[in-house]
């Protein structure tokens, strides 16, 4: 007992001469404000490294994260638990509303200039807003989305690129009908965010706040149009319904029979991965429109900078983020060393100017993909994202493997109800 | 004779201080997770209005009301599915293993220690990495399987679609399986004492009757226990179908009951209902092994007692 006891006072004194040294190397009396950063992009300490060469009073210390879902679970952890969360971290959109609700994010709207807002597409604004007046994050990255097509597939067929989905729809049966077996796309159960980001290209957003209450438009025209539109391709049998990311699809997209990919600007990376030998066989379009000259697009996948609940310094937080997303120096680091596609519109279209390499062909690769930027819609996800996503892989597995459109329909509905009863179990107001 | 290190006290307190690490570690790891289980069966979050802003969550008691809601027409299908599963499956794992374990018993067959140790393999082999291996094998675009199918002009069934995949399934169980339960009933058979096949031989009994006859009711324990063992697996299948999901449309993410505990715990973040799925799958399991065994005990145990 008594030897334990010494042992603890040693080992306080020891620590406390070394925060003492620690606080002399600082030097002239004003000690630097320490900010901890938990992200995971790739090589993000290499950005940050040069805000703390620039700002010698404000340090931040990236802590690397496994992913978006795992650093999640840990800030939550940390925040029930009341301490040990970090003054920053890396949020996906989606998990925004869960976060706020959960009470992990702090409202920055005070400490955060007002034109930051201008430097970012409305439709991405309004992820990091949820609609009302607080702000809750610093937009990073986006993945405005994108169509990716075999260029010499379609020179072959004769084929022009879709730019309406009913044009889309043409093709898929022109590529069909000339090459049986072969497909102009599948339509996936296993990736939500896929489809609502083509939801939000049709109008839709999931959630919305109405005064004290939250309401949920799942099951309204916008999606249903989706859900109704692709449901008739598997129908018809023009489209797969093979999930994504499996091997069968990688091979299919390695060996031209699958020969396009509704996807994100992040995209080319993923072929790289999964068609290495397609290499420059690829182009990107905008995505379809559903009536001819619309610009309207959704976002699939992205990220933002947001400031915890738990954080002592947050306006120092704040400044630091909205350096990290907005300064030319560091959006053209965030792109070239990240290799994130940036948030901010017009620092990403300075800071972006070859292709990626798999898809050299097209040097007008990031002037397309600042357009679909910019043309990303307004869409509120809501505190239980994470059961409606649930639902849509449930629901709509079960439509595709039905192959019918009336199953698709179905399948919105019943997500809305799902999405609907827990937010009600759970004791949230809705409309 | 007395103890150099200490008295009477001292040599009663020696089992409990040896047991002592494992009674600590029983404590942490399996009955306090179980009361901890038992206490969040109990409990929900409850939010108010927007659930925006600090204070807006707070964890209440719920009573029953987990436990009502673990009971949905979702969970009793995942129920219905694993005991049709485990028909398919039991049955045939352990009649291959028995079929096995008789076949390397018998007095004709050669290179048993490398038939043994290739039956047991893939006993081996975790269940994810066995799940992916057969997934490949499942999926008609990239499998050998198909391939040979399609040069021959034959239709092959697609064994991921709704109808079948719980046979996909079954048969990735059963290979990882059928050889534990084969060296169980090997190793009882190697037991039995020789004589009792020799006098059955000079009475005239054919192999085929020695082994129906004679080996199979002296097993007849070994048997009830890798069914018992057999049965409580099948009950906690999760590794199989949740590797295999996202490889096809026809397996929901409460396929099983555990796959609806995992989501409800870890995707929509409802410790309280995953809570009650586990306590209800608990009751079950020690239900059906008590039943099953009050059953079969007279019949299997009969000459034990």
């Amino acid at each position: 007992m008594r030897a334990s006891t010494r042992l603890a006072a040693a080992a306080t004194i020891a620590v406390a001469a070394l925060t003492a040294g620690g606080c002399s190397a600082g030097g002239s009396g004003d000690q630097p404000v320490e900010l901890t950063y938990w992200a995971w992009a790739p090589n993000l300490d290499k950005v940050v490294e040069i805000w703390n060469d620039q700002n010698p009073d404000i340090q931040v210390t990236v802590n690397k994260q496994d992913g978006g879902d795992p650093a999640i679970t840990k800030l939550l952890t940390a925040i029930k638990a009341g301490s040990g969360a970090p003054d920053l971290i890396q949020a996906e959109y989606q998990k925004i509303p869960t976060l706020v609700s959960s009470d992990a994010l702090a409202d920055i709207s005070g400490e955060l200039d007002g034109s930051v807002a201008d430097e970012f597409s409305d439709g991405t604004w309004d992820s990091v807003t949820l609609g009302g007046d607080a702000v809750y994050a610093v937009p990073q990255d986006s993945g405005p989305m994108m169509f990716y097509y075999r260029a010499d597939i379609f020179e072959e067929l004769g084929l022009a690129v879709p730019t309406t989905w009913d044009e889309y729809a043409e093709a898929a049966r022109a590529v069909t009908a000339a090459r049986p077996g072969s497909f102009l796309g599948t339509f996936s159960a296993n990736d939500a965010g896929w489809f609502s980001g083509l939801a939000q290209q049709a109008g839709a957003s999931w959630w919305g706040i109405d005064g004290d209450a939250w309401s949920v438009d799942i099951d309204a025209e916008p999606t249903q149009k989706v859900a109704q539109y692709w449901g008739g391709l598997v129908e018809e049998g023009v489209i797969d319904n093979k999930p994504m990311y499996t091997p069968e699809w990688n091979a299919g997209l390695n060996d031209g029979t699958q020969l396009g990919w509704i996807s994100s600007v992040w995209g080319p990376g993923v072929l790289a991965g999964n068609a290495p030998d397609t290499e420059g066989l690829w182009k990107a379009a905008l995505l379809p429109q559903w009536n001819a000259g619309d610009e309207a697009n959704g976002n699939w996948g992205g990220s933002s900078t947001a400031v915890t609940t738990q954080s002592d310094h947050t306006a120092e937080a704040v400044e630091f983020a909205t350096w990290l997303n907005t300064d030319p120096e560091a959006v053209a680091a965030l792109a070239d060393i990240s290799g994130v596609y940036p948030a901010a519109v017009d620092a990403a279209a300075d800071a972006l100017s070859d292709p990626p390499a798999f898809i050299a062909n097209q040097p007008e690769f990031y002037e397309l993909a600042a357009q679909a930027s910019e043309q990303v819609q307004n869409f509120t996800y809501g505190p239980n994202v994470n059961v409606a996503f649930s639902a849509y892989n449930d629901e709509f597995a079960t439509a595709a493997e039905a192959r019918t459109a009336a199953a698709f329909t179905e399948a919105v509905r019943r997500m809305q109800k799902i999405t609907v009863d827990d937010l009600e179990s759970a004791g949230f107001t809705v409309e | 004779m007395t103890s150099p290190r200490g008295g009477r006290t001292g040599r009663i307190l020696i089992p409990y201080a040896m047991l002592a690490p494992g009674i600590v570690l029983f404590v942490l790891f399996m009955a306090a997770p179980i009361l901890y289980t038992l206490v969040l069966s109990f409990q929900k979050t409850q939010v108010e209005g927007l659930g925006l802003g600090s204070g807006a969550r707070k964890t209440v008691f719920a009573g029953l009301e987990n436990y009502a809601a673990a009971l949905d027409p979702e969970f009793l299908a995942s129920v219905g599915r694993v005991l049709l599963y485990g028909l398919i499956l039991v049955p045939a794992m352990l009649l291959l293993a028995l079929l096995f374990a008789l076949l390397l018993d018998s007095r004709r067959s050669r290179a048993t220690t490398f038939s043994r140790v290739t039956i047991f393999l893939p006993y081996a082999v975790p269940a994810v990495i066995s799940s992916l291996l057969w997934g490949f094998l499942y999926l008609p675009a990239v499998s050998p399987a198909y391939w040979i199918f399609e040069r021959l002009g034959w239709d092959a069934p697609r064994i991921l679609s709704n109808d079948l995949v719980i046979f996909a399934i079954a048969n990735i169980a059963l290979w990882g399986g059928v050889g534990f339960n084969m060296i169980v009933m090997y190793t009882s058979l190697r037991a039995v004492p020789t004589e009792i096949y020799e006098a059955a031989r000079l009475d005239g009994a054919t192999e085929t009757q020695i082994a129906l006859r004679i080996k199979v009711p002296i097993i007849a324990p070994a048997v009830v226990m890798t069914a018992l063992f057999s049965m409580v697996a099948t009950l906690q299948v999760f590794a199989e179908p949740t590797t295999l999901r996202p490889l096809s449309n026809s397996l929901s993410t409460t396929w099983t009951p555990l796959m609806k505990v995992y989501r409800d715990a870890f995707t929509r973040d409802d410790l309280g209902s995953a809570a009650a799925s586990s306590v209800v799958i608990a009751l079950a399991t020690f239900l059906l092994s008590f039943l099953f065994l009050r059953i079969v005990q007279r019949r299997a145990f009969g000459q034990e007692d």
